[in-house]
């Protein structure tokens, strides 16, 4: 199965990213997966990019293929002014709005206080909700005292122990089925029908 | 093979001098481009129509009908006309206007449109934009082919007893494209149709144009009008050509750097790259238009842009200059070589006449 992260961590080494590895390596050893990495960081300027022309560079839709291919999501966003960044939003923003629908997702997300924790409930699991993706119930924050603190490891293994379920169970559920060339075609005597219905 | 030009009839200040063209300016403008587009050999001239600044091209046959009546040879077209937003009883009876005035050489591509507000403006909703380039073009497509119309639908109110006037020239209707970059159900239209399908091929990579085509050409196959091959396609593109490549470049820069639609984004390296924008020698426009036939196959009608980003009209006039007289001609020269007799020509109001004729 395809596991992918969607790391938005901008420093390196990155704490987000760190995060990422450690939830897809728990969930790696509950199914067996295939494990890529998406950094935004280095798909920043396509990303900009696409906004303003409306089609993606050849890495960008390499990455967005890889997103919308996957059995299972792990994202993780740095928090940014009581957020997920502008990056990330930016990232989903330019994914197909049907492309991850019925898709198991982990919300991940760092930042330098716990006073932010919330940020998982308040905004990342509304904006998968929207995409119609499904969102394990355990989301993963770490703040940076959490990386010298018990309890980081619990909730790491729960939330991948969550996401690995959902990998197996509703890897089968899939958006609607299309033609080889991506397109859903509907026969042109079904449109007109239904507007003299 | 057709070769013309399309244009979007934006009036953009000329980034290099700051200075925007008044209204009437860019209309003569257009008009002057349109005209030289004849003298130089192209076949076909398309004009833009939209709603609202900073465009001028409200009134598309108007202004075709002023062109007719300045030229012998070429034909007028619209890229687009918009299915969406105009009552399509009012396109049946302009175009079949202009259609008697140029003495048959007139076409038009359909489009729906790109600018949200221009909607609810002629009181429809953007959300049912399909639905409506949907009914609106069959309805169309009877009152160009049935003297009398009984008409009910969604959008529109009904029709009892009613005849579009003037009927199309000797009982032809003026031939249709459909236009579209993303939307496969715009491809399956004009398949069902056996109309002619355009991708304007000009903001998106080479790849996206090529399943367009190809979905339109397949469907077009299924509804029985002819093989694949057989399906009529054009496209767009996008040069700016000076002797030397390099002048090209440094003269076009700047334009392109703040273009409308994609200024302020990729740099022209990147976009030249990812799109079928040309910006050098005409060799190189020659060598890029020749490409397109690799994805999109043998195709019937190539329509460049040359006139936007407030470029001067003394520039967009060089520009036809060379397209006339260095591209064009071997253009038509490479494409016709290995191209399958049964791959047909565009359809004109002559050989559909032709064809009529012979049905009988």
């Amino acid at each position: 199965m395809k596991l992918v992260v969607v790391s938005a961590g901008l420093s390196v080494p990155s704490s987000t990213r760190l995060l990422g590895d450690r939830l897809a390596a728990a969930v790696g050893r509950d199914v067996p997966a295939e494990v890529q990495v998406v950094e935004l960081r280095d798909l920043a300027v396509e990303i900009a990019h696409h906004l303003t022309n409306g089609f993606p560079g050849k890495r960008l839709a390499a990455a967005i293929d890889a997103v919308t291919g996957a059995d299972g999501l792990i994202v993780v966003t740095p928090v940014f002014s009581a957020s997920y960044s502008g990056l990330f939003k930016s990232f989903f923003d330019v994914i197909d709005k049907d492309a991850l629908t019925g898709r198991p997702v982990l919300v991940a997300a760092t930042g330098g206080t716990a006073r932010h924790s919330l940020v998982l409930e308040h905004a990342l699991r509304p904006l998968f909700a929207h995409l119609r993706a499904v969102v394990v119930p355990t989301g993963v924050y770490a703040a940076s005292e959490d990386w010298g603190a018990e309890g980081l490891d619990g909730r790491i293994e729960r939330a991948a122990g969550e996401l690995a379920a959902l990998m197996r169970g509703l890897s089968t559920a899939r958006v609607p089925a299309r033609g080889a060339d991506g397109f859903e075609v509907v026969p042109f005597e079904e449109r007109l029908a239904a507007l003299r219905a | 093979m057709q070769f013309g030009i399309f244009s979007v009839g934006d009036v953009t200040p000329d980034p290099t001098t700051g200075r925007t063209p008044t209204e009437r300016e860019r209309i003569k403008a257009m008009v002057a481009i349109a005209l030289k587009a004849e003298e130089v050999g192209l076949d076909v001239f398309a004009t833009g129509e939209h709603h609202n600044p900073p465009f001028v091209p409200s009134s598309p046959t108007t202004m075709l009908g002023y062109v007719a009546a300045r030229t012998e040879k070429l034909i007028l077209s619209t890229s687009t006309t918009l299915i969406t937003t105009n009552d399509p009883v009012k396109i049946a009876e302009d175009f079949a206007m202009l259609q008697h005035l140029a003495d048959g050489r007139v076409d038009l591509m359909m489009g729906r449109g790109n600018t949200g507000p221009v909607y609810p403006w002629f009181g429809k909703d953007i959300r049912e934009g399909i639905n409506l380039a949907i009914e609106n073009y069959a309805l169309l497509h009877r009152l160009w082919r049935e003297d009398v119309v009984n008409w009910e639908g969604k959008f529109r109110t009904p029709l009892q007893g009613f005849t579009s006037t003037p009927r199309p020239l000797d009982g032809v209707a003026p031939f249709v494209w459909h236009g579209s970059i993303r939307s496969p159900e715009i491809a399956e239209q004009a398949a069902y149709y056996g109309d002619g399908f355009f991708h304007n091929n000009i903001f998106w990579p080479a790849d996206h144009t090529k399943r367009m085509v190809e979905l339109y050409r397949s469907r077009y196959a299924h509804y029985g009008h002819g093989t694949p091959e057989q399906a009529i396609v054009g496209l767009g593109g996008q040069v700016f050509m000076r002797r030397n490549s390099q002048d090209a470049v440094r003269e076009f820069r700047p334009y392109f750097d703040v273009a409308p639609v994609y200024g302020h984004g990729p740099s022209l390296e990147e976009f030249t790259d990812q799109t079928p924008l040309t910006v050098g020698s005409p060799q190189q426009v020659i060598e890029k238009t020749l490409s397109f036939r690799e994805y999109a196959g043998d195709y019937q009608r190539q329509l460049f842009l040359v006139d936007h980003a407030g470029l001067p009209l003394k520039t967009v006039l060089e520009q036809l200059d060379m397209l006339g007289e260095e591209v064009v001609p071997v253009l038509r020269e490479e494409f016709a070589k290995g191209r399958p007799a049964e791959v047909p020509q565009a359809p004109t109001h002559t050989s559909l006449l032709k064809a009529k004729e012979a049905a009988v």
